[in-house]
């Protein structure tokens, strides 16, 4: 599967290299609009970003494994992020996380984001979110909830069509 | 009594606040920044004179603003320390990656009030001869880069960027940079590596001070969002008066994140040092009170890095008896005035101004495992005690709560946080996940002790009566 980059990511990565003076600088945010229109970032992709921005594949492949949020393989339509640190962890985060695995058919114990078989969703345990004091909270892609409780997360599944 | 105070907050919450620019004109939006346009040289007695530029910097000397950011260094001092002889440019960056376990101040700063922060950058940014700044928000906001990018977008279509700002002749832009869900952004050095483009790996100081060696190694400074706002209000009010708010050593208010068992979680700015632990978290102005028939346990007083507070411990505060002279008072943890001193004399600290709040539901071992896990995670990985050390830390956690516990695993986990810090890691990372670790330990060992044993006794037993096998039948 070879990555195509639109004329619109074209534009946008062109400004945002306009941002800095070294063009290196822009890699992280052109992973960023790459993501936001592929969901992942294929080793094309990489390709792609190395050439634009005059750079080794390896130095955009190095930052591309160290990133958390930036992902290697397609994730589900719905990525959702559950906050497990400290403030949430007593505000319920692992039940709700277990509620979540529990509804979606995944192992609430295993490492890592889970896709469901049919990819609608990833589930992901991820650290403070910052929004300690309305505690649990998660993300649904870009999306913010604060104190949810398992009657809105629910609610929020159901929400994903 | 303590009262809430709010300068940077001031209209956040207010009914009808929107963060676009016309609202914030409306509210003397970037009146501050014509002023300090309006600043001329002046003539001192000897004969010397004062650029506005350096008159506006002695304003933030003078006002005695300490970092918001976490390790409260004099921003004044932080400024003073820029090489401006070097001939390279020099690069401001706001670091919005709040990323400090506990913390949720910028967030409101961000969401709520975008041109507030703006207005101190370009401010900061004139009394610095900066004209390239960024703002790098952790990869986790992305609607609040979304509201900044609308609203520098809005700034530059009144003039307030781009070129010869409002006629000063100054020129200046300001960015959007996205990390990407790694704490270790939040480290000056580590995020200067992000914005290039690189791994966050921080960077080891001498030589790289990013005050001398930083962005693309050029002299760079690295603020947090609330210390930029704050500089707006010194330049708007005088760096005197704004000294007049807080306590002395400790000017000006702090946005004080409020999570864990209170009733009433949330975000407080108060004067510095005006309100004590007990008030933010028993007064009904702030966190209202422990939830009902519970008692306190402990409280985490500065992000999930700072020292453990064990309720009903006492510290030996120093003040100024009658006649001036230097006592040694006895004050209660809750007692702790909530400022950066006081923490400091208590062995801990205010750093992001989050506290945690935890009551006698906890287990204690089970929320030190938590952080543990955080840190494990965060670790860039650099240096060898830090990265192994925050490993075997959370794998000795881990076993203390799932079973698998041993008694001496107390005594073990303080040998490994004892080997982290102290000069033996290129950054603060290393002492920040060694604390919790060290304080819970010192404050709670009979915990973990306890937790390892039982878990050593139920072992013996099982292998000494040895489970019957199941045997199916069919
Ligand atoms: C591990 C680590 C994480 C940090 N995270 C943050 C952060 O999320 N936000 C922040 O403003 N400062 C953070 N800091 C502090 C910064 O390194 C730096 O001191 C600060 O941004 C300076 O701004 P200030 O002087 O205005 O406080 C962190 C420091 C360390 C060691
Ligand atoms: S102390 Fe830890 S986080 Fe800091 S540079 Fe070393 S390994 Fe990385
Ligand atoms: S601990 Fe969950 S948002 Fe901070």
């Amino acid at each position: 599967m070879s990555f195509q980059a639109t004329p619109e990511l074209e534009a946008e990565v062109n400004e945002l290299i306009s941002h800095y003076p070294v063009k290196r600088a822009a890699s992280l945010m052109v992973l960023h609009a790459i993501q936001e229109k592929f969901g992942w970032i294929s080793s094309d992709a990489v390709q792609w970003t190395a050439k634009k921005l005059e750079l080794q594949p390896i130095n955009v492949f190095e930052i591309l494994t160290f990133y958390p949020m930036l992902r290697q393989e397609p994730q589900g339509k719905y990525a959702i992020k559950v906050c497990r640190t400290l403030s949430c962890a007593l505000g319920g985060a692992y039940e709700l996380h277990h509620h979540f695995c529990e509804k979606l058919g995944l192992d609430a114990h295993k490492h890592g984001p889970q896709t469901t078989k049919d990819g609608k969703f990833t589930v992901e345990f991820v650290e403070c979110l910052a929004s300690c004091g309305t505690a649990p909270v998660m993300m649904v892609g870009e999306k913010f909830y604060e104190g949810v409780s398992h009657k809105k997360a629910d609610e929020i599944v159901a929400g994903c069509k | 009594m303590a009262q809430e105070y709010k300068l940077i907050l001031k209209h956040a919450d207010e009914a009808g606040y929107t963060p676009d620019i016309e609202c914030y004109l409306r509210h003397g939006g970037y009146d501050t920044l014509k002023k300090a346009f309006a600043f001329q040289t002046k003539t001192l007695a000897e004969g010397k004179t004062q650029t506005p530029q350096e008159q506006l910097r002695q304003e933030v000397m003078t006002s005695g603003l300490r970092g918001r950011g976490g390790a409260g260094f004099s921003c004044g001092l932080k400024w003073s320390f820029v090489d401006r002889k070097s001939g390279k440019p020099i690069y401001l960056i706001c670091n919005a990656d709040e990323s400090e376990p506990g913390t949720f101040k910028d967030r409101q700063i961000i969401h709520k009030d975008p041109h507030q922060l703006i207005e101190g950058m370009i401010i900061s940014c004139f009394a610095n001869d900066v004209k390239l700044a960024y703002i790098y928000i952790r990869g986790e906001m992305p609607e609040g880069a979304k509201i900044l990018n609308a609203a520098l977008k809005e700034a530059r279509a009144k003039g307030f960027l781009g070129k010869n700002i409002l006629g000063s002749g100054f020129d200046c832009e300001i960015h959007v940079h996205r990390g990407a869900g790694a704490y270790i952004c939040g480290e000056e050095t580590g995020l200067i590596e992000s914005l290039e483009g690189k791994r966050p790996y921080p960077r080891i100081k001498p030589p790289y001070f990013p005050a001398v060696l930083g962005l693309w190694m050029c002299p760079t400074i690295v603020n947090n969002v609330e210390t930029l706002c704050n500089v707006k209000h010194i330049v708007a009010m005088g760096g005197a008066e704004f000294a007049k708010l807080g306590t002395p050593n400790n000017t000006g208010t702090r946005i004080v994140s409020l999570s864990g068992h209170v009733k009433k979680p949330g975000y407080y700015e108060i004067e510095v040092g005006k309100a004590t632990l007990r008030e933010l978290i028993e007064d009904s102005k702030f966190g209202g009170g422990l939830r009902d028939g519970r008692k306190l346990k402990a409280i985490i007083p500065g992000g999930s890095s700072s020292k453990v507070l064990k309720a009903g411990e006492k510290f030996k505060l120093k003040k100024k008896d009658a006649e001036g002279k230097d006592i040694l008072v006895e004050t209660d943890m809750l007692d702790l005035p909530y400022d950066f001193d006081s923490l400091a004399q208590a062995g801990t600290m205010s750093g992001s101004s989050a506290i945690i709040v935890m009551d006698d539901s906890v287990d204690i071992v089970g929320a030190l495992a938590n952080l543990s896990e955080f840190y494990a995670h965060e670790s860039c990985g650099q240096c060898t005690p830090c990265r192994e050390g925050s490993l075997w830390m959370n794998k000795t956690l881990h076993r203390l709560t799932h079973g698998e516990g041993r008694a001496q695993d107390a005594d073990y986990l303080v040998k490994i946080a004892d080997n982290i810090p102290g000069g033996r890691t290129i950054c603060a990372f290393g002492e920040a996940c060694s604390w919790p670790v060290q304080s819970f330990l010192a404050k709670f060992k009979d915990d973990f002790v306890a937790k390892g044993k039982a878990d050593e006794e139920r072992r013996a037993k099982e292998t000494s009566e040895p489970k019957k096998l199941e045997v199916a039948h069919h």
